[in-house]
């Protein structure tokens, strides 16, 4: 399944698409992939963290599960079998979250094209606004990969023309000028500045950060195409409840029938 | 006063291929916006000479370059100048930067501004220039190097400012960065961040080199004075992110007849040991808080904790500028261990009556050793980046776990 169809068969059945995430080597080896499955059936496209040592752009949540998953002793070879694995599980589209030193560690041609052999569909690049280096963004495009970048609140029109074009796979709009994590409430103004978005590209617009539960979905789905679900999924694993009630109370926020 | 204009960085903040802006594009409006005012406010002439004013009656410059007779005669081979930013106001040459970044802060009507510090020495002066011009001030410290620095902590609590130790990662200054740039994302609107060396994104490298740039120039002037020539043979300075040797290099970088410039990277207990600072030395291009350097980290591009008994050289990465500067060929980066750098503290301490900062006791330690091959009428400047009170008692734990008794030897051995 492409992007733009699981975009469109959300909207086809009546809601924003959902987007999981999940890390590889979290909670631990072999329990990463158990995680996938509780989320897939709910899932209209997943985004697979690779753990990082320096995640400047997550909040406290995801900085826990990275350092737990990197005392597994994760290394990128062991996040692409693990996107082969899921691969094996959905046709689902798959976006690798990924800050941009360990692309440039293995290499940016090796790094692409041993996760499109894994069965990824696209990268997000939280790290790298997408002009500062045209040359690698075209590597991956090059090597089959939808590329998404982000944009966020503080926005101005110019960086929005500029980073727009490059979303070849999604745009992922921050809810809020800050780090990931679970909010109860988004800011006003999603409507405008998706809007605003609309008007440079034709690529769907997903909004990240602070997903947590039926209010924050149905914001989302007011706004945009989709929601990236994240850090209230990984408390939600470290408080000991069911992934499952998160993910029902947000995918029924983003039924569009319930929109107020 | 001015501020100086150098051919780098390019429109795009790059030092060639090093530097640039890899951040969450949550801060690039900031960044063009802090950039756009920088430029502006370097040649403002109010600008300039209200940071002219404090840098003379509150700093204390010009910092003197004074010739350390008894170390040359010591050994035996070049003269030897060392430039005196330990005697600045709060005891390094870091007040020069942020006092520049707070006061550019107060132009932007910004009221908060945020840091990291690693041993607390960039945070005590980002606290200074916050009380003297009222701002709020938020420093970031590793949990680890807060239990480490207790009386710098209580100085920047003193200073008025709040201190936030941080539990991520490895709780050091690397991770105390990412925290001061996550706060930096979230408050973008009201808060300044006042970075502590030549790193960061766009434009952070640049105005941090500018700011410094009264170290080298000064150098010029006062050689000009002392020795009747603007360039000495050989500029000397420790090198952490690179704050005090782009100030002491940078005016003389990008001249055709350039002295030789020599960073000292901390090689802790060696390269061998994996347990260094050698950035430039060890490490190889890659990413980390916004820029492309060289950096330490392991094949799956995780950053790897550096390691140096001082604690501002221990970072695990170095300055854009300088990593162009070492694959360009304009200067030489050496390492000096753990073990040497406590040699030279101690050989200046002895000679000089001069307790040096750990950091700067590793250009002390280079300089011992190239001195002796050098000829009389050959002048080397050691760039003296900060006073070592702060490290004394540091210095007297590792004297007394018995590493340190290779250097009590050496200064007996420079006694008699
Ligand atoms: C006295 C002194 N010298 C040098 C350094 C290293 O920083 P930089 O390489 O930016 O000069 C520090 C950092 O804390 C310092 O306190």
């Amino acid at each position: 399944m492409t992007t733009r169809e699981a975009f469109a068969r959300a909207k086809a059945e009546g809601r924003a698409a959902l987007i999981p995430y999940v890390m590889a080597g979290y909670p631990s080896r072999g329990a990463d992939l158990e995680m996938v499955k509780q989320v897939l059936p709910y899932a209209d496209l997943l985004e697979v963290g690779l753990p990082y040592s320096d995640p400047l752009g997550d909040g406290p949540v995801i900085q826990r599960a990275s350092e737990q998953a990197l005392r597994q002793g994760i290394h990128v070879a062991d996040v692409a079998a693990f996107v082969r694995e899921i691969r094996s599980l959905t046709d689902k589209p798959l976006f690798l979250m990924t800050y941009i030193n360990p692309v440039l560690a293995v290499g940016p041609e090796r790094f692409f094209g041993m996760f499109k052999e894994a069965g990824v569909n696209g990268l997000i690049l939280p790290d790298l606004p997408p002009d500062e280096d045209p040359e690698l963004v075209g590597l991956a495009q090059g090597a089959g990969l939808e590329t998404t970048f982000l944009l966020a609140p503080t926005s101005t029109e110019a960086r929005i023309q500029t980073v727009a074009p490059y979303c070849t796979g999604f745009v992922y709009t921050v809810s809020v000028a800050g780090v990931t994590g679970a909010r109860d409430k988004l800011p006003e103004g999603l409507p405008e500045l998706v809007g605003r978005i609309r008007r440079v590209t034709e690529a769907p617009v997903a909004i990240g950060f602070g997903i947590s539960n039926r209010a924050t979905a149905q914001q989302a789905a007011q706004a945009a195409d989709g929601a990236v679900i994240a850090s209230a999924l990984i408390r939600a694993h470290e408080e000991g409840r069911g992934l499952v009630e998160v993910l029902r109370e947000v995918r029924a926020g983003l039924e569009r029938s319930l929109r107020v | 006063m001015h501020l100086p204009t150098y051919p780098l960085p390019d429109a795009k903040g790059r030092y060639a291929e090093f530097g640039g802006r890899y951040v969450p594009e949550t801060l690039m409006p900031a960044l063009e916006e802090l950039t756009e005012a920088y430029l502006h406010y370097k040649n403002d002439p109010e600008f300039l000479a209200e940071y002219d004013y404090y840098l003379r009656e509150y700093v204390g410059r010009p910092s003197p370059l004074y010739l350390a007779e008894n170390l040359t005669r010591h050994l035996g081979g070049a003269k030897i100048y060392l430039k005196r930013e330990d005697l600045n106001h709060t005891g390094a040459h870091k007040i020069n930067n942020t006092l520049g970044q707070a006061l550019l802060c107060k132009r932007m009507g910004k009221k908060r501004v945020i840091a990291e510090t690693g041993a607390g020495q960039h945070g005590v002066s980002v606290a200074t220039v916050a009380a003297l011009m009222g701002l709020e001030c938020v420093v970031y410290q590793g949990a680890e190097d807060v239990r480490r620095q207790a009386l710098n902590v209580f100085r920047m609590k003193l200073l008025g400012a709040e201190v936030r130790p941080v539990e991520s990662g490895t709780r050091t200054l690397k991770d105390a960065t990412n925290e001061a740039i996550r706060d930096w994302v979230t408050n973008v609107r009201d808060s300044f961040y006042i970075i502590g060396s030549v790193v960061g994104p766009h434009p952070y490298p640049m105005m941090a080199r500018d700011f410094q740039s009264i170290v080298g120039e000064e150098i010029k002037a006062q050689l000009r004075e002392k020795e009747g020539r603007e360039n000495p043979d050989v500029v000397i300075a420790c090198v952490g992110g690179g704050s005090n040797a782009i100030g002491a290099f940078a005016p003389f970088a990008y001249q055709e007849n350039r002295p030789r410039l020599i960073g000292v990277e901390a090689a802790g207990h060696g390269a061998a040991s994996g347990l260094h600072s050698l950035s430039i030395g060890a490490g190889r291009k890659g990413v980390l808080h916004g820029a492309k350097m060289f950096l330490l980290y392991d094949d799956d591009g995780q950053i790897r904790p550096a390691h140096s008994v001082s604690a501002g050289l221990d970072y695990p990465g170095v300055g854009p500028e300088h990593s162009y500067y070492a694959e360009a060929g304009l200067a030489e980066y050496v390492g000096i261990t753990d073990e040497e750098a406590l040699e030279g503290f101690q050989l200046l301490c002895r000679l000089e009556g001069i307790i040096p900062a750990l950091e700067s006791a590793h250009a002390i330690a280079y300089a011992a050793k190239l001195a002796p091959e050098m000829e009389p009428e050959q002048v080397i400047v050691i760039n003296l980046s900060g006073r070592g009170d702060k490290d004394v008692v540091e210095v007297m734990r590792v004297m007394e776990e018995g590493q340190g008794s290779r250097a009590e030897g050496l200064v007996q051995g420079g006694q008699s």
